[in-house]
Formats: C-alpha cells, structure tokens, sequence
C-alpha cells in the first residue's frame, strides 16, 4: 500500500491553497470549452498552454487536466440540452438524453449525466492510482525496441478498432508522421522536407496544429447549415438532484460495465468517443427495455458518460507511464510536460513522484469539484449558448489566432493553424479521423527516435523488434489489430454469397 | 451532424399535371422524379482530389528522403530512412483508397449515369455560407503582420456583429474596440505575453 502514501502525499500537494484556486479555474474554464462550439479539450488546452510556462509544472498540470474534466463534463450540457455533442463523445448521449430534455426532464438527465460522468471518473482514478506504478515499474526495464513496439501497437489499435475506413485512419496517421519530420532531424542535424523555406525549419508544432484542426475547422463547419441553437430550459434543483441520485444506484451494472468498458477503451488508445458508442449499444442490448432506447430512457445518458469519462480519463494511465497518451487531449497534455521540461515516460514515476502524485491527486478532488459546479452553475453555462453565433465565432477566431501565435511567439503559426483549419474541415467532411494525426504529429520524432536506436543496436537489422519476448509480443498483437480489417473485409465478402 | 442533410437524394415529388382541372386520367397525380440535383462539389471529386494531395505529400516525402539518403550511413540509418518509408505508406494507402472511387466511376460510366444526384460535399449555398466566415477569416489572418493582432481583431469582430449577426454599427464597433482591450489587458499585462504589434500601438507608444 505504498501507493496511499504517496497519495496522500500528491493531496498535499493538491490542496495547496494556489493550486485548489487553479483546479477551480481550470475547471470552470474547461466546462466553458465543452459549452462552446469549436473550442474544445484538445485545443482549449492547447491556447492556453503557452501561458503556464511561469507557473510550476505541477500547478499548471492540475489546471490544464481540470480544463480536460470540465470539458468532458461541459461536453454533456450541449447534448442534453440543445442536441449539439459539444465534443465527439457526447454524440451518444443525444441519442436519449435530448429526448428526456424534449420531454421536461432536462434536469434529471443532467444530473443523471454528471453524476454518472463523475462514478467513470473515479473508477478510472482509482485504477490509475494503483496500476500506474505497476504499469511504470514494468515498463522502467523497457529499452527503444519494446518502446517502439508499444508505440506501433497503439498506431495499430487506431487502425484496428477505429470506426470509420482503416485506409483514411492509415493516411491521416502517416501525414502525422510526415508532419512531424518537417524540420531539423534532431538525430543528424540535416534539414528534412523544408524545401529551402526558412519558415520550414521549425518543423510544424502540434499546438498550432490542434489549434488549426480542432478549432477552426469546428467553427466552419458549424457555420455550414446557419448555426441556430434551440435549447430547452436548464434548471435542476435540489429536489430533482435528490430524486435522480435515489434512483441511480438502481443503474449500478450499467454503471459497472460502462466503467470497465470505459477504462479499457481508454487505456488502448481507443479513446472515449468508441467507448460511449459501445458501452450504450451494450446497455441497450441488455436492457429489458431496449427498444425504449432513443426514446428518453435515464440508462441511455448514465452508460456513455460513464464510459466517457471513464475512458477520457484512464488515457492519462498510458500519457503518465509510457509516455504514450491515449487521446488528442492526453496528447497536447504530454506536449505540455516536454515543454515544462519533464521527460515522460516511466522515469517520471521514479524522478518527479510530487508532479506525478500531485496529478492523480487533483483527478479525485478536481472531479468532486466539477461535479458540485456543473450541478450549480449549469443554467449559466447553457445560457453561454443564446449569445449570437456571430460573436462567439468572432472571439473563438481571435482566440486561436492568439493561441496560435503564442506557442512560439511567430506570425507564421496564424497562417499555419488558418491551413490546419482547413485540412481539418475537408478531412472532417470526408470522414477522416483526425485523432490519429495529431497523436502521430505528436509522438512522430519520438517514434521514429526509438526505431532508429533499435536499428543502430542490431546494425540495421529489422527482425530486432521481435527479438525480446516482450517488444515481439507487442509487435504481434500489433499486427493482429492492423491485420483485423482485412480479415473482417474478407469475411463477410465470403459469407454473403453462401447467404444470398 | 451536418452530413445527414447533405448527400440525401432528392425524393420524387408529386408533381400536378399542368391541365390539373381537366378531367380523366390526366388528373392522376404523377410522380416524376425530380432531376434539379443540387449543385456543388460532390463528395467524390472531394475525395479523389484530398487522395491525390495525400499521395503527392507522399510522394514530396520519397523525393525529399532520397535525395537525402534513405538508407543506411556509416552512423546507422540515415535521415531519410523513416520519412521515405512513411512516405511510401502514404502513397500507397492514397492508392488503396483512390481505387474504389475509381471502380465505381467505371461501373457508372457504363450504364451511363442513373437518375441519382451525387452526394454533396458542399452545395453552392453552404458554401457561401462558409464563405461568409472564411474569407473575413483569411484577411484578418493576413492583416495581422501589418495591422497587429489588436486592431485586426477589433475589426473582425466589429465585422462579424455587423454583417452575419446583423447588430447595428453603433454596437458591434464598441464591441470589437472592447474585444481587443481585454485581450490586450489579459496578455500584455497580466501575462506578460507580448502579441504582434502595429502602428496603431507603436503610435500610442507600445
């Protein structure tokens, strides 16, 4: 139990007067992000970034991971209340929880949403808690062929069990890659793919690049079909509040199997958004009301946010061990920890146990803290919403630009992240996925960094990824993901003729 | 979201035969498939045309990597070892998905186009909805190294209240100077974080 010690040591560090101040900003911040159109975790985190540079890396990490909790939190509010998924894993919950709003039970739904997002919440703390250090312990023995393997295998999760074409996943992944090899090659001091643009050198940075694909992007697509927001009242009072947590624990399989399904989706870099599409189709499945579902049925919001949450916050586990994050979010988290100086991967357990600690710390307290201020304020933020679209596009556009600008204090990033905007609303509308480009924009130098020193290890020999036994088994469960869709494109192209 | 309105074919509608107060046969109602397909960029073209830029970023890659070595040195891989690989990838996954595209602009040539409108990417009036954002958007981007980021600011969000969201001048100008202020207190001072500057600011004295 030596993790509750140091637990315990982490809450002294989060219950810091200074740092419970910014866990509350971060979260009120966060919860603002979710509410807004093109602004959301990702990007939110990615503006403000910049501006922790003076702030301890502590401090600013709890501020940056309470934006992440308020956004997942916000995300709700949107879909209950005005059908918009304010992010993409709050699409599922629009399915039953805009026709419980449509039928009055606004508030029931919301609370129903938050309390439900906060139980995944804490089920995937507490699993962070006491399997990091293992996860962390193992992975201390790694060296560049297992890391390298680690890192393929969750490339080859997006290809294996994204939803949408594994071709587009692959092509958005390796332009990632190609991205992030823009620049100066760190190993041999050659200039790679700048083309004699001095602007090139830099190499493209991801923050802007989010900023760009994310926000951008969200804000031209909003504006496509005439934004108009037609919500329905919020208002929960504690009545309602009451009534609703008497009858949640009825739901607790459903809370169970969406918290599992949930941290398993997150620590795989599956992400949150399969996790709330899985975990409700499974609710739906197994209810003895399933043909209710999509109809206003409470299990219908309680199963995706579980997940959600649950899935959102179990990708910091493989961000904190391996270095490795398992969502865009956890991926601009990363990029803030390189930028604060820190190295992520399993040193970090052993060398900065007051930032580790102090992290999953905030987790408990920030989620406690979300819970109470989305449960208060949530007519405030919806009515964030009735202010025209022509002002908030406005000043989200002035914010990127801002955001953009201060990553490295260069003009150019603004007409950069303009060109992400861009690359992002096509890719968008044409159903490519963008989390894997970022997350390859991210870990690109570092992946290509650990297959390079493997191959320098076995003077060049490939077969050295299958050397270990433990980078070879990751390297074959890697392949089995990336050998799954064509094994099920196969599949069904056999079966139907014998069918038809 | 968006998508489900896009890309719906056009559903037969009823039409009225234009003698509609004849008696007889004539009157029946008949249903004539409409063929106004809505104009635009079709998915398609967008398809095959972000495919092809794919593959020709690839194909930078390669060029790019082979000229600079994609082999092995005599300090281990080269530089362009891993860019010329994910380059090639790229290309080749380009490929995998140009070629459906490709087969069924082939089976469509030869019955030689159904009634079925195509799916839509953008239709012309979505897209000058989005115009209406993007191109003030471009301009404040590009103004920006000459105005400053306060005083393009300011503009655009003036520009914004007053054409998409209609408010009068008299609020939306106070309203863009007021933007720009409280981004200017917030970062300049509060944050110490200095933002691109103009000759307004250098006027004042910044």
């Amino acid at each position: 139990m030596e993790e509750l010690g140091l637990l315990m040591q982490g809450f002294s560090v989060a219950l810091q007067p200074e740092n419970m101040m910014l866990m509350m900003v971060g979260i009120i911040l966060g919860v603002l992000i979710g509410v807004l159109p093109g602004l959301g975790g990702a990007n939110g985190i990615a503006i403000l970034l910049p501006l922790t540079f003076a702030m301890s890396p502590v401090s600013a990490v709890i501020m940056l991971s309470c934006i992440y909790w308020g956004a997942l939190f916000g995300g709700a509010i949107t879909s209950i209340l005005f059908n918009i998924p304010g992010e993409p894993w709050s699409v599922a919950t629009t399915f039953d929880g805009y026709p419980m709003a449509q039928q009055g039970r606004a508030g029931e739904a919301l609370t129903a949403a938050f309390t439900s997002s906060f139980v995944g919440a804490f089920v995937a703390v507490v699993m962070i808690t006491f399997v990091a250090p293992i996860v962390a312990q193992f992975a201390l023995r790694f060296g560049p062929p297992e890391f390298f393997a680690v890192m393929f295998l969750s490339f080859a999760a997006f290809v294996g069990m994204g939803r949408g074409s594994p071709v587009k996943t692959l092509m958005a992944m390796m332009l990632g890659f190609l991205l992030a090899a823009v620049g100066m090659d760190a190993m041999t001091g050659q200039l790679r793919m700048t083309f004699g643009q001095t602007e090139m050198i830099r190499g493209f940075d991801f923050l802007v690049a989010v900023i760009g694909l994310f926000g951008i992007s969200e804000i031209l697509s909003s504006i496509e079909d005439g934004l108009r927001f037609k919500g329905h009242k919020a208002k929960i009072d504690m009545k309602v509040v009451l009534r609703t947590w008497l009858e949640l624990p009825r739901h607790w399989a459903i809370g169970i199997r969406s918290a599992l399904v949930g941290c398993w989706m997150g620590i795989t870099p599956a992400g949150a958004t399969p996790a709330s599409f899985m975990s409700y189709g499974i609710a739906r499945r197994m209810s003895k009301h399933g043909k209710d579902f999509g109809k206003g049925r409470v299990e219908g919001v309680i199963a995706p946010e579980t997940a959600a949450h649950a899935a959102g916050t179990s990708a910091l586990l493989p961000m904190l061990t391996l270095g490795v994050p398992g969502s865009p979010t956890a991926a601009v988290l990363l990029g803030g920890l390189i930028m604060w100086g820190l190295q992520p991967g399993p040193m970090l357990f052993v060398e900065q146990k007051d930032f580790v600690w102090g992290l999953i710390a905030s987790m408990y307290l920030g989620n406690i803290a979300g819970l109470l201020i989305v449960l208060v304020a949530v007519p405030w933020f919806a009515a964030i919403l009735r202010v025209p679209f022509s002002i908030i596009a406005a000043i989200i556009l002035v914010v990127c630009a801002i955001g953009a600008f201060t990553v490295n204090n260069a003009e150019f990033d603004i007409v950069l992240m303009l060109i992400f905007g861009i690359i992002g609303y096509v890719l968008k509308k044409l159903e490519y996925p963008l989390a894997p480009l970022v997350l390859a924009l991210v870990l690109g130098d570092r992946t290509e960094e650990a297959f390079r020193q493997s191959l320098l290890v076995s003077e060049g020999d490939l077969t050295v990824f299958f050397h270990g036994w433990l980078s070879g088994s990751i390297m074959a469960a890697g392949i089995a993901l990336l050998a799954w869709p064509l094994l099920t494109a196969i599949w069904p192209r056999r079966a139907r003729p014998a069918a038809a | 979201m968006t998508m489900q309105h896009i890309g719906g074919r056009d559903m037969p509608r009823a039409v009225q035969a234009p003698d509609g107060a004849a008696a007889g046969a004539a009157t029946a109602e008949a249903f004539v498939p409409e063929r106004r397909a809505v104009a635009g960029v079709s998915v398609r073209t967008m398809e095959i045309a972000t495919s092809l830029c794919f593959a020709a970023a690839g194909a930078a890659a390669i060029w790019d990597s082979a000229r600079l070595g994609a082999g092995w040195g005599a300090d281990g891989p080269q530089s362009g070892y891993f860019p010329f690989w994910i380059g090639l990838l790229l290309v080749l996954a380009a490929a995998a998905n140009l070629l459906p595209l490709a087969r069924a602009a082939r089976a469509r040539g030869e019955d030689s186009g159904g009634p079925d409108a195509p799916a839509m990417f953008l239709t012309w009036e979505q897209a000058r909805t989005v115009a209406t954002v993007f191109i003030p958007t471009t301009i404040y981007v590009a103004a920006i190294p000459f105005t400053g980021i306060y005083v393009a600011s300011a503009v655009l969000v003036a520009w914004f209240m007053a054409r998409l969201g209609e408010f009068s001048v008299w609020r939306a100008v106070p309203s863009g100077i007021a933007t720009a202020l409280v981004a200017f207190v917030v970062f300049e001072i509060w944050f110490l974080v200095a933002l691109p500057k103009g000759p307004l600011e250098e006027f004042l004295g910044y």
